[in-house]
């Protein structure tokens, strides 16, 4: 009489606790790998490079090097008037691309979403520089915007009836810009498609209500659409903050950060100091420094997308 | 009798607005196009029109002789000016491998993890998601040095595991966050009458989360996909021969120090291009449907 429900008392406690224990631990176990994969190949190696940032490390003194704590940063940061413009051209290049990027790609959207036919042939055909690696849009801009022989030239000289040889990628501001309209032309598709299916997703009941009204087109724009895309509007800026550095590839390849360091850029300049210059300890003070330039961007885009998400926000 | 001149007035005004969106539409999508269209042209031209002056517009004919080249076959003008006989087929064996492999462990992984930061609470939940973020954040070409240091000690430099490796390692966060949302968008009432019917949490996942969140997880992988498949700074320093080496850091083999071969290099790119091409041709409607499914919404 006092055995069996004991018994059952017994069982049920240990299902409970059993169901307890792996519903408590079954998203430890569900993100273990993930986390033993990255800090593997991500956190250890930059634990690594941390180390070597702080040494006078280079690649004929890899028997035979002294721990200089910060010096590298002090270096790059107050003695370096090349690690400071290209910081300055980071920053500025950055800035200009992501807002040509978004109001291009929003114009698109917006053309794309009102097409009456072939929307989905136009966005096939928009989403082409997508699939191009980035290192594939370098070689292709470095040739169409080549002096001699480039598509822009000689579509200049077909318009003008003139040959003309402007050395895109050598003049100061032109080797700026041809870098931009390289990333622009990589990234706006990117753009297009979010903002796309921003303006899909958008509910009718409210522009139906607005065209009662009598409201334009413009107002209709500024105070329905562009507020109810702010969500898609960050995820895009979001998913861009964590790719910023994809821009490397382009540029290394169009430019490599010359003539005369026009157009280098942080990454370029990691590159310039590490690989080709081989100061290996130099070079990973500075890979640091764009790992922080990176951090700063999605740190700041993804506290928002938590806090709207997990601060009770809606879906 | 004055609104009815209105509305027709106004629809007319409408008409001529759509004709003005189409054309406007279709210009700027040439202008996007025109680098496309010049890659795939340059791969079929005669030799001797490439990089011509003045330049050639209308080809006089079209020559497959580059991808004959690239896939070995005889051809009257023999090898490419550069990157004589390259290895195409272990590269496409290496990038397709690599590519796929890793996409689909990512997935895997990426899944997993989206399901738990979209169902579970934990301490240090909002700490786990955000570093995972900040992994992902970091450049290729700040990760290139250490990490081809680390692969030469542990024997993982030039492998094709160690490539599939690091590409999943970059994809499992942004998998992630995308599942996150995909799984936030399904009702959690779904689930919990799954649960009610006698489901395990597990169960639930498998019968309820997973099939929903479906397209979902075709976007995720378009992602994934293209970045492995067009990764560069990590490749070109961890791939060293055709026994590991991808499509983007052999692109360099048909350069020179002053020249390019834009005839092998066009062709090799349009080759690179194609699985890319087929693999987002499939999962296009999944990824619009993906996006709007409200998993994209902050």
């Amino acid at each position: 009489m006092t055995t069996r429900p004991l018994a059952q008392e017994a069982v049920a406690s240990r299902r409970r606790w059993r169901i307890s224990l792996s519903e408590r631990h079954l998203p430890f176990i569900l993100l273990l790998p993930s986390v033993i994969i990255m800090l593997l190949v991500i956190g250890f190696p930059m634990l690594y490079s941390l180390y070597l940032s702080l040494t006078s490390y280079t690649l004929t003194t890899a028997q035979n090097y002294d721990f200089i704590g910060l010096k590298n940063y002090a270096t790059l940061l107050f003695d370096d008037p090349l690690f400071w413009a290209s910081f300055g051209r980071t920053v500025l290049f950055i800035t200009l691309a992501v807002n040509i990027e978004f109001l291009l790609g929003l114009g698109i959207a917006h053309l794309i979403a009102r097409a009456i036919r072939g929307q989905s042939v136009a966005r096939t055909l928009i989403m082409m520089p997508m699939m191009f690696a980035p290192i594939l849009v370098g070689f292709q801009f470095k040739w169409f915007f080549n002096a001699q022989v480039g598509l822009v030239n000689n579509i200049l000289y077909a318009i003008t009836g003139e040959p003309h040889f402007i050395p895109w990628l050598i003049d100061k501001p032109l080797g700026f810009i041809s870098i931009l309209i390289a990333e622009i032309w990589m990234s706006t598709p990117f753009m297009v498609v979010i903002l796309e299916a921003g303006i899909l997703s958008l509910p009718q009941e409210p522009f139906e209500a607005a065209e009662v009204d009598g409201a334009s087109g413009w107002q209709k724009f500024r105070h329905l659409t562009l507020p109810m895309l702010l969500p898609f509007i960050y995820t895009a800026m979001a998913i861009r903050s964590l790719d910023i550095a994809r821009a490397y590839d382009v540029v290394q390849i169009m430019t490599g950060g010359g003539p005369a360091n026009r157009t280098e850029l942080i990454w370029t300049y990691v590159n310039r100091l590490a690989f080709t210059g081989q100061q290996f300890a130099v070079g990973a003070a500075m890979s640091y420094i764009t790992v922080i330039f990176s951090w700063i961007f999605t740190w700041w885009f993804f506290y928002n997308v938590i806090k709207s998400r997990w601060a009770g926000g809606q879906s | 009798m004055s609104v009815a001149t209105r509305t027709k007035s106004f629809s007319r005004s409408r008409r001529r607005g759509r004709i003005l969106n189409e054309i406007f539409l279709w210009f700027v999508l040439f202008i996007f196009f025109i680098p496309v269209l010049w890659i795939i042209l340059t791969s079929v031209r005669i030799r001797s029109e490439i990089n011509a002056f003045p330049p050639v517009w209308i080809p006089s004919g079209f020559s497959f002789d580059s991808y004959k080249i690239l896939f070995g076959m005889p051809t009257p003008e023999g090898a490419f000016g550069l990157g004589g006989s390259i290895p195409v087929g272990d590269y496409a064996r290496n990038s397709i491998v690599i590519s796929l492999v890793s996409t689909l462990f990512a997935l895997v992984l990426g899944t997993a993890a989206g399901f738990v930061f979209a169902r579970f609470k934990f301490r240090y939940k909002n700490g786990t998601f955000l570093a995972m973020m900040l992994f992902r954040a970091i450049p290729g070409i700040a990760l290139s040095l250490p990490l081809f240091i680390l692969y030469a000690r542990l024997g993982l430099s030039d492998t094709v595991p160690g490539m599939i490796l690091i590409y999943v390692a970059l994809n499992i966060p942004f998998t992630a966050w995308l599942m996150d949302g995909f799984f936030r968008a399904i009702p959690e009432e779904l689930e919990d009458a799954a649960r009610i019917d006698g489901c395990s949490h597990w169960g639930a996942f498998v019968r309820v989360d997973l099939p929903l969140a479906l397209p979902g997880a075709a976007a995720a992988g378009i992602f994934a996909f293209l970045t492995s498949w067009n990764e560069f700074a990590l490749a070109s320093i961890i791939t060293r021969t055709p026994a590991s080496r991808t499509f983007p850091p052999a692109l360099f083999e048909f350069t020179g120090q002053f020249v390019s071969d834009w005839r092998g290099m066009t062709a090799m790119s349009v080759l690179m291009l194609i699985p890319a091409v087929i693999f987002v041709a499939i999962v296009q409607r999944q990824l619009m449907e993906g996006l709007t499914s409200g998993a994209t919404k902050g």
